[in-house]
């Protein structure tokens, strides 16, 4: 018998925005094994995915949703972790409605199966059930003459490429410049979107299979990378994202109250400045706050300044909002926890008294041609200025790769604005042995295109040391 | 974690400290700094590395037990640990290509300052030094820096050693009586490095001044250490810590460097209730 199908998403249970708004907690709950199970009942199983060919890293999706519907709910979780090493962080951080869902066959005429919500109730569940750390089902085993590899930055495309290197059997040890491991997983990513202690569970499964971390070292600083080849490793893979913050340079961007989006969030996140001064890191809590930018990374900063306390926070945006770049999930659930968003709106100049923030200077602006980004360009309207009153701006336009690695590495080429270089099948650099993947060779993006990198990067490395020796 | 295998009182409120970090103390260069966190839940704080032993291992900072962070690290001792130490960080100072360097350290910045002399010394140049300080016990180093200095010149605010007065009136009075520098490398508070370079302007003597902005990663990331160097922003992180003590302007960094005042004032009330030990 046919199954009417529904055509919506079974919806996912959300912390209330008037609740949230005053907490890091996690905003979305996830599903219970029924919610799961009967949203597993909309996926068609069919024949010919095309939500696997939409993922960077190919889950298997329809195998997995196959296990949910059975209630096998470890097995699911199984087959996820087949292909992708990261599923509670990608379940919730993926931009599926891009990838996966946006190839479902039924979004054509409705909601796509809810593949995102699915592969993160089944890693919570894993997570939740799975035998303790230590104590892995199937260990790996290093032999002691393994081939050692080193992987410089320990975000998505670092920890995806170290443990599929690990489970290939080979040495692998992890660099990373900050104190803790996860990269923008720690450092960018608010708590209330994605919990770090998932990002530390999952960093403990890759010490199960063997890998090394080595927090406090900046490659190229501390070691070189031409170092780390003389020391005995065999091959290398660089994942130091792009850690550079963009400011706009107009006038009054060096006033006290003026953070790039880097710098607050890591501040907020990584250092946990929200619980000053049981934390030792302070941050000014604006009472009125601009964002600028429409990406996620502006929606992460102004929600956490909301729940710093802001009593106003506003999205400076450019174009307009069909434009922005961000998640439209983050910029939902922005507008219910009350953010203001000042679209067609570009800041002409920060505005200050005794060299503190007292407002932003913006010009109103109109869509004009479309730009190589295929966007329209945004055209200032001639006398439309006006005055927004903040005390804290933020600068979330952007980040570029950082170019220390670059500066320090002899024989790797970069593009001219600091991406490096690769070979798109293999994440090969211009220098043998060593690879480069993620958002240090296309410019910030996604966790899961870091992810697919990272991956690619794994496979090239082990048929190079295979072929090497 | 990081081993203190050395600590010393130096003055009130002044503490040396080696610490056991081969990794850093391998690479360091003169005007290179670490970012460091006490504890778990601290801050990240750079100081500017005051010497380093590759042999041993070691890497010696001497800082000033002013904030919530130096004041805990001062609550350690030799043998304890700190969490975290990272660098070298920055570029290393230019030193070479001068015959005759006068440096002028200015209390906690006379600890920066060492190595510097130090590394122009072993080089052959000709390094005259200018010490100051509030007052005598806060003159650091000045054995050391002896070993290693042709002339040394100490001045302090309230002439409990040397001449009374500031490290400026010093390098002035050396100028008008005819010595000559093709370099001045300032090291100390924000406003003594700014007068200093406005002397040095006037006598058109090329001045290096190390910067110590409020910064969290140390690699470029955040932006936090932003300073306005010839109308142009550089990261003081990565760009410096040295700048052209000319094109700097000290105003603006004075004014970030206080951005935090208030906050200060609060953590270090969490201190005194808590107490310092954890």
């Amino acid at each position: 018998m046919q199954m009417t199908h529904k055509k919506k998403k079974t919806a996912m249970p959300e912390q209330h925005p008037g609740k949230r708004k005053n907490n890091f907690d996690e905003v979305a709950l996830g599903y219970t094994k029924e919610q799961a199970m009967e949203e597993a009942e909309r996926c068609l199983n069919c024949k010919k995915p095309a939500c696997v060919k939409g993922c960077p890293v190919n889950v298997r999706i329809p195998e997995f949703i196959a296990l949910i519907k059975e209630g096998d709910f470890m097995g699911a979780a199984e087959e996820i972790l087949k292909t992708n090493n990261l599923p509670a962080i990608c379940g919730r951080v993926c931009p599926q409605e891009d990838q996966c869902e946006k190839m479902c066959i039924l979004s054509k005429k409705g909601d796509s199966v809810a593949i995102g919500r699915l592969e993160r109730f089944a890693a919570d569940y894993y997570m939740a059930n799975k035998p303790k750390s230590g104590n892995p089902k199937n260990p790996v085993k290093q032999k002691g003459n393994a081939p050692k590899v080193a992987v410089v930055g320990g975000g998505p495309a670092g920890l995806t490429a170290a443990a599929d290197l690990a489970k290939c059997g080979y040495k692998v040890t992890v660099f990373e410049a900050l104190h803790r491991m996860g990269g923008v997983l720690v450092y960018g990513i608010p708590e209330f979107r994605l919990p770090k202690r998932l990002v530390k569970q999952e960093i403990d499964a890759l010490k199960d299979l063997g890998v090394e971390f080595m927090p406090n070292v900046v490659i190229g600083k501390t070691i070189t990378i031409d170092e780390l080849l003389k020391q005995g490793y065999q091959a290398v893979f660089i994942g130091t994202g792009a850690g550079l913050p963009k400011f706009m340079n107009i006038p009054g961007e060096n006033l006290n109250g003026v953070y790039s989006a880097n710098e607050y969030l890591t501040r907020v996140n990584l250092m946990g400045a929200y619980d000053f001064p049981k934390s030792d890191t302070p941050i000014i809590r604006g009472g009125k706050v601009a964002v600028v930018g429409g990406g996620n990374v502006a929606m992460d900063a102004a929600r956490c300044a909301l729940r710093l306390g802001a009593e106003k926070v506003y999205i400076v945006y450019r174009r307009s909002e069909g434009e922005m770049p961000a998640r439209k999930e983050e910029v939902q659930h922005a507008k219910e926890e009350g953010i203001i968003f000042k679209v067609l709106t570009n800041p002409v100049e920060i505005l200050g008294k005794d060299g503190w923030v007292t407002g932003i200077k913006c010009i109103r602006t109109k869509l004009g041609q479309q730009d190589e980004s295929g966007r329209g360009r945004p055209i200032p309207i001639e006398g439309s200025e006006f005055v927004l009153d903040v005390d804290v701006v933020i600068m979330a336009i952007g980040t570029d790769p950082n170019p220390l690695i670059a500066k320090t590495t002899s024989g790797i080429d970069v593009q001219p604005w600091g991406g490096i270089i690769v070979d798109q099948e293999t994440g090969q650099t211009s220098r043998k042995g060593v690879y480069a993947g993620g958002d240090a060779v296309t410019g910030a993006a996604t966790v899961i295109q870091a992810m697919g990198a990272g991956k690619k990067a794994a496979r090239a490395i082990d048929k190079y040391l295979k072929q090497k020796k | 974690m990081f081993k203190i295998v050395k600590k010393e009182k130096l003055a009130e409120n002044l503490y040396w400290m080696d610490i056991a970090a081969p990794l850093v103390a391998q690479k360091a260069m003169p005007g290179q700094f670490v970012i460091l966190r006490v504890h778990d839940r601290g801050e990240r704080i750079p100081l500017t590395i005051a010497d380093y032993d590759r042999k041993k291992g070691i890497v010696t900072i001497i800082f000033q037990a002013v904030g919530k962070t130096t004041i805990l690290l001062a609550t350690k001792e030799q043998g304890g640990f700190i969490q975290d130490f990272v660098g070298p960080l920055g570029t290393e100072s230019k030193l070479d290509g001068f015959e005759r360097v006068l440096c002028i350290g200015g209390g906690v910045g006379i600890a920066p300052l060492y190595p510097q002399v130090k590394y122009l010394f072993q080089k052959g140049t000709h390094v005259d030094v200018i010490l100051g300080a509030k007052s005598k016990e806060y003159i650091i180093l000045e054995e050391q820096i002896r070993k290693v200095a042709h002339d040394v010149y100490i001045t302090t605010d309230d002439g409990s050693y040397g001449q009374k007065g500031f490290v400026t009136d010093a390098a002035k009075a050396l100028l008008d009586a005819g010595h000559k520098y093709d370099h001045v490398i300032a090291i100390g508070p924000l406003i003594m490095m700014k007068m200093v370079s406005k002397l040095t302007k006037e006598y058109g003597i090329s001045t290096t001044v190390s910067m110590n902005p409020i910064m969290i990663d140390g690699t470029g990331m955040c932006g936090g250490c932003r300073v306005t160097v010839g109308g142009q922003v550089k990261y003081a992180c990565v760009d410096g810590p040295d700048f052209d003590g000319h094109l700097v302007d000290f105003d603006e960094a004075m004014r970030r460097q206080s951005v935090y005042k208030d906050h200060e004032k609060s953590a270090l009330d969490s201190i005194e209730h808590r107490g310092v030990c954890r």
